[in-house]
């Protein structure tokens, strides 16, 4: 069909794209990580001694701790926080775009470059956080080094940034919820509470589903919060595995590790993957 | 509202400030870090501009963002068209494997993809992220153009077709002009995340003068144990401002491409 000769040609430049720099990579690291190449050397198959040795490897082992801790506590926070701020936001009139506008700039900056600001505002002598803590007669908070501290650091920066995004997907799904239901709710007798729990957050699953599980993908795999403000410090107990596989794989050149490193968060994917893509069915179904 | 506002700004304004101050001031430990008392100051930025390579930085985000832009919309809008409007086999497998790549993070992929930059002789040019900054971007272009395009009705190309245009001249003529919007947003996306990438500009690069904004902020601006971190304040600031233009022009595009990924179904 000439259709059908159309289409593959419009979908060429993307399928070039993707498949070059997307699929074969992503197989390249699934067999560089059962070698074990190094940069600048060809490597031997090692079958899975890179996953076995990893798992057995202290540092290792603490970075798939952290990125559980990070990823629970900031999704778990940017949830109900999102929660809070969508339902602030749905309360504003109209002419509210400004407040919208400025509460959506931590989402819009680059992290790359807000995160600066936020190491900026970490520093060990100089940090605006422990001086405005002196003044109320709070002792100096170790912000970088110290492991609580530094998870809190790295932590609040990840909300900081992600909150608009949980706050307006949130919104958009407060605001599809007919007014009908609230009313009904409303001549049952029921109080806000109740209206919330029954009517509001059941109708609002889907929007949370969907972004509850891209920020798990997006927060486990972040790169920039952890390398910028702490490295992976202090004593590895902020290294994420995207930030393990760079500083094995790419400056400690042993290419063949750092690939099953960042492997590990395949799983997160796959899982996330399938229940995004039962969401969308789901919806479809309903629509 | 108030603390989410204060807490969204404050970090912007904290980086203001510090940029405005003198160097003896900013280490000044025992001064209110809010008052700047000797006089607002632009030799951060002086500094930043001439003693350092941050507009050669800013010319290769330019660069690397624009025609990587161009690149992504064009692709996204092809082929998003081609899924929304063409019946051909493999739609539904093309469909599943946008989906799929947009949901792979960089991050998984910068190590391998070290080794094709490589392969391809561009290691340590804008070459490199030219040819890879796409990937993150076409399979978000592509999902949201074709949320936009199964909302143009299918009888606009039917009838222009039916008068005897042929189906491209019906997609140059008609439908692009209506898609718009969802060009704009893409188009946005594709600048914005381009233009603040960090990862593979990390890896792939490494002499300064190839460097792009974030990396050459994150990695010039301290010369061993040395932070200047007016500089380094200013420098972040000034890097901001091309996606603040674009934000305050096109803020409405933002919360569209930003709503459209998670509620589109």
């Amino acid at each position: 069909m000439r259709e059908a000769r159309l289409a593959y040609i419009l979908i060429a430049p993307a399928v070039l794209f993707l498949t070059i720099f997307v699929a074969y990579p992503f197989f390249m690291a699934l067999w560089m990580s059962l070698t074990s190449k190094r940069l600048g050397m060809p490597g031997t198959f090692v079958g899975l001694g890179n996953y076995l040795r990893l798992l057995d490897d202290d540092i290792f082992r603490q970075t798939a701790w952290n990125a559980v801790l990070y990823t629970g506590v900031a999704v778990g926070i940017k949830t109900v926080t999102g929660l809070a701020l969508a339902m602030g936001l749905a309360k504003l009139s109209r002419g509210a775009q400004l407040i919208r506008a400025i509460v959506l700039l931590p989402w819009v900056i680059p992290i790359s470059l807000s995160a600066l600001a936020w190491w900026w505002m970490y520093d060990p002598l100089y940090s605006v956080f422990n001086w405005g803590l002196g003044l109320i007669g709070i002792h100096k908070i170790p912000w970088l080094s110290n492991p609580f501290w530094a998870r809190v650091a790295i932590i609040t920066t990840n909300i900081w940034r992600g909150l608009p995004f949980y706050g307006l997907c949130i919104l958009a799904g407060l605001l599809a919820i007919p007014r009908e239901l609230y009313e009904a709710a409303e001549t049952d007798g029921a109080g806000r509470l109740a209206t919330f729990w029954y009517v509001t957050l059941p109708l609002l699953r889907p929007v949370l589903g969907t972004v509850i599980l891209y920020s798990v993908v997006m927060t486990i795999s972040d790169f920039e919060t952890i390398y910028l403000i702490t490295r992976g410090g202090p004593r590895n107990t902020t290294h994420l595995f995207s930030t393990l596989a760079y500083q094995v794989g790419l400056v400690g050149t042993e290419i063949g590790l750092g690939a099953a490193i960042v492997l590990f968060i395949f799983p997160v994917l796959a899982v996330a993957a399938f229940l995004l893509i039962r969401l969308v069915r789901q919806s479809e179904q309903i629509a | 509202m108030f603390p989410f506002l204060l807490f969204a700004l404050f970090p912007f304004f904290w980086m203001l400030i510090t940029s405005l101050k003198s160097n003896t001031e900013l280490y000044n430990v025992t001064a209110s870090p809010f008052n700047i008392r000797e006089g607002a100051t632009l030799e951060q930025y002086r500094l930043l501009l001439k003693d350092t390579a941050f507009l050669l930085w800013m010319a290769n985000s330019m660069i690397v963002a624009s025609v990587v832009t161009l690149i992504s919309v064009t692709a996204s809008t092809l082929a998003a068209y081609a899924v929304a409007r063409l019946r051909f086999r493999g739609a539904q497998a093309f469909g599943m494997a946008i989906f799929l790549t947009y949901l792979v993070p960089p991050t998984l992929l910068f190590i391998p993809l070290s080794r094709v930059v490589a392969f391809f002789g561009v290691s340590d040019s804008l070459w490199a992220l030219i040819l890879t900054y796409p990937t993150f971007l076409i399979p978000f272009g592509t999902w949201l153009q074709m949320g936009y395009f199964r909302t143009i009705p299918k009888e606009l190309e039917e009838c222009a077709m039916v008068d005897g245009a042929t189906r491209i001249q019906a997609l140059v003529r008609i439908i692009l002009p209506i898609s718009i919007p969802g060009l704009l947003t893409v188009a946005i996306f594709s600048f914005t995340l381009a233009w603040g990438h960090f990862i593979y500009a990390l890896a792939f690069i490494s002499s300064a003068p190839q460097k792009v904004l974030p990396v050459g902020i994150a990695t010039e601006l301290i010369r061993g144990d040395v932070f200047f971190w007016g500089a380094l304040m200013a420098a972040a600031l000034l890097a901001s401002v091309p996606v603040v233009i674009i934000y305050s022009l096109f803020t409405g595009r933002f919360v569209a491409g930003l709503t459209a990924g998670a509620t589109k179904y």
